[in-house]
């Protein structure tokens, strides 16, 4: 099928799109890289009546590292430029690690950071990885910018803070704290596909390895990422072993995780899936923390 | 309700403008406002990779873009890489050899996904090489001979 008809806008500054976003507010949906919006359009599942297309700010595409501590990368980035960055490759592991995942590498080139983040599907990569490690978005309206927190981002399916008249402009990734070791792994019907189950996992030990913070956040087990807070939280003051890995991966996949059954996995399948990854990712972690 | 825009794009170094509706896809403008039709059309979601061009040195999907976005753009279809409209080129020729054709539909998908892959890594290992098609799905199911020809080409070529 063919996409319904729209009126086509392409700003050319920041300034034009959000003046025309505070005109059409929810009428108004934005284009980013398309490769989410798009196929929803072509199956007609979604009929914007508007589209506000960023592709022409290039003042939204950078990866920038003006602050020690944290890195700011524009919502229009392409994910392929995220994956081929040496700084976050070197500095922000788990993002690195997660990237390969997303869909091909011809989606990569034109799907973008913003628009990832911004679509909240439960089994998208980048929320689940900006959750885990406590990023931030900016989002810009003409009344001003504000900075949400992952936490308070992500609100159910395809459901985000983001107000009517906002636009999301840049998302703020810290880089990871020293002896931090990071995870990400997902399964998968096929390469590419959406993941039935996923998980990124970050642990940071002190110079005596012992974990002194932890955090476990699920792919595509409840509608939205899904933190594991309690689970997690058993391994702080803890020296990791098989028994503790052993407990924290049952209680995160039997009690934490609110897996919504789909045509490919059921959910004893799911919480199968989230037992084995949880402990496959509290392994590698761990393992990358002890030799940073 | 329709939108039309004038739009202005170059496609296998030759310059095109047009009018094109905002719903346009890429695909749809290349193949029936072009009549580029080496470029296929499969899933029209972004999955079977069949209508990969290379937009600006990079592969993407024609579908999953509409036209009006290509303003301005520079673009090659399989059309465009050879020379001549009557040579082949030496990655064409070694599918030819190593019968990497089967049916051949997804074939212009997947020269488009190697050209700009190739570019960069020009000596790719084998599980380089699949990871650079697995966007692409071959009907056929027959992935063995795409390899055998890329590494053909590959060895040739070093």
């Amino acid at each position: 099928m063919k996409p319904a008809s729209f009126k086509y806008y392409a700003p050319e500054s920041l300034e034009e799109a959000l003046v025309l976003k505070a005109q059409y507010g929810d009428e108004a949906r934005i284009l980013a890289g398309g490769q989410s919006l798009i196929p929803a359009m072509n199956f007609r599942i979604m009929q914007p009546t508007i589209l506000l297309d960023l592709n022409l700010l290039a003042e939204l595409s950078y990866i920038s590292s003006r602050d020690s501590a944290v890195l700011h990368i524009g919502a229009m980035t392409r994910l392929s430029e995220v994956e081929d960055d040496p700084l976050i490759a070197d500095r922000v592991a788990l993002l690195h690690e997660a990237l390969p995942y997303i869909a091909h590498p011809q989606i990569r080139n034109r799907g973008t950071v913003g628009g990832n983040i911004a679509h909240a599907d439960p089994a998208a990569e980048l929320p689940v990885v900006a959750l885990a490690m406590d990023s931030r978005f900016r989002v810009q309206s003409t009344n001003g910018t504000r900075w949400i927190n992952s936490i308070d981002f992500f609100r159910g399916y395809f459901e985000t803070a983001i107000g009517p008249s906002e636009i999301l402009v840049e998302i703020e990734v810290p880089f990871h704290a020293a002896n931090t070791g990071w995870a990400f792994l997902e399964v998968s019907r096929r390469s590419g596909d959406y993941a039935m189950a996923g998980i990124a996992a970050l642990i940071t030990l002190d110079n005596k390895h012992i974990c002194r913070k932890a955090r476990l956040v699920y792919l595509n087990l409840s509608d939205a990422p899904l933190e594991a807070k309690q689970s997690a939280d058993m391994l702080v003051g803890e020296t990791l072993s098989d028994e503790l890995i052993k407990q924290v991966a049952n209680k995160a996949s039997e009690e934490e995780i609110m897996p919504m059954e789909s045509l490919h996995a059921t959910v004893n399948y799911q919480r199968h899936l989230a037992c084995i990854l949880t402990k496959r990712a509290l392994e590698l972690a761990y393992g990358r923390a002890m030799e940073t | 309700m329709s939108d039309n825009h004038s739009i202005k794009l170059t496609i296998n170094g030759e310059e095109y403008t047009s009018s094109v509706e905002a719903r346009m896809l890429l695909s749809d403008f290349i193949r029936h406002e072009l009549g580029l039709t080496g470029t296929h059309v499969g899933c029209e979601h972004g999955v079977c990779g069949a209508c990969t061009v290379i937009l600006n040195g990079r592969s993407v999907r024609s579908c999953l873009m509409f036209a009006v976005q290509a303003h301005g753009q520079q673009i090659t279809t399989v059309e465009g890489m050879a020379a001549e409209a009557t040579d082949l080129h030496p990655l064409q020729e070694a599918f030819r050899e190593a019968h990497g054709l089967q049916c051949g539909f997804c074939t212009p998908g997947i020269l488009m996904s190697l050209i700009p892959f190739l570019d960069d890594n020009p000596c790719p290992s084998e599980e380089e090489i699949r990871a650079a098609i697995s966007g692409n799905l071959c009907r056929c199911t027959g992935y063995q001979n795409i390899v055998t020809a890329v590494k053909l080409y590959v060895e040739r070529e070093s």
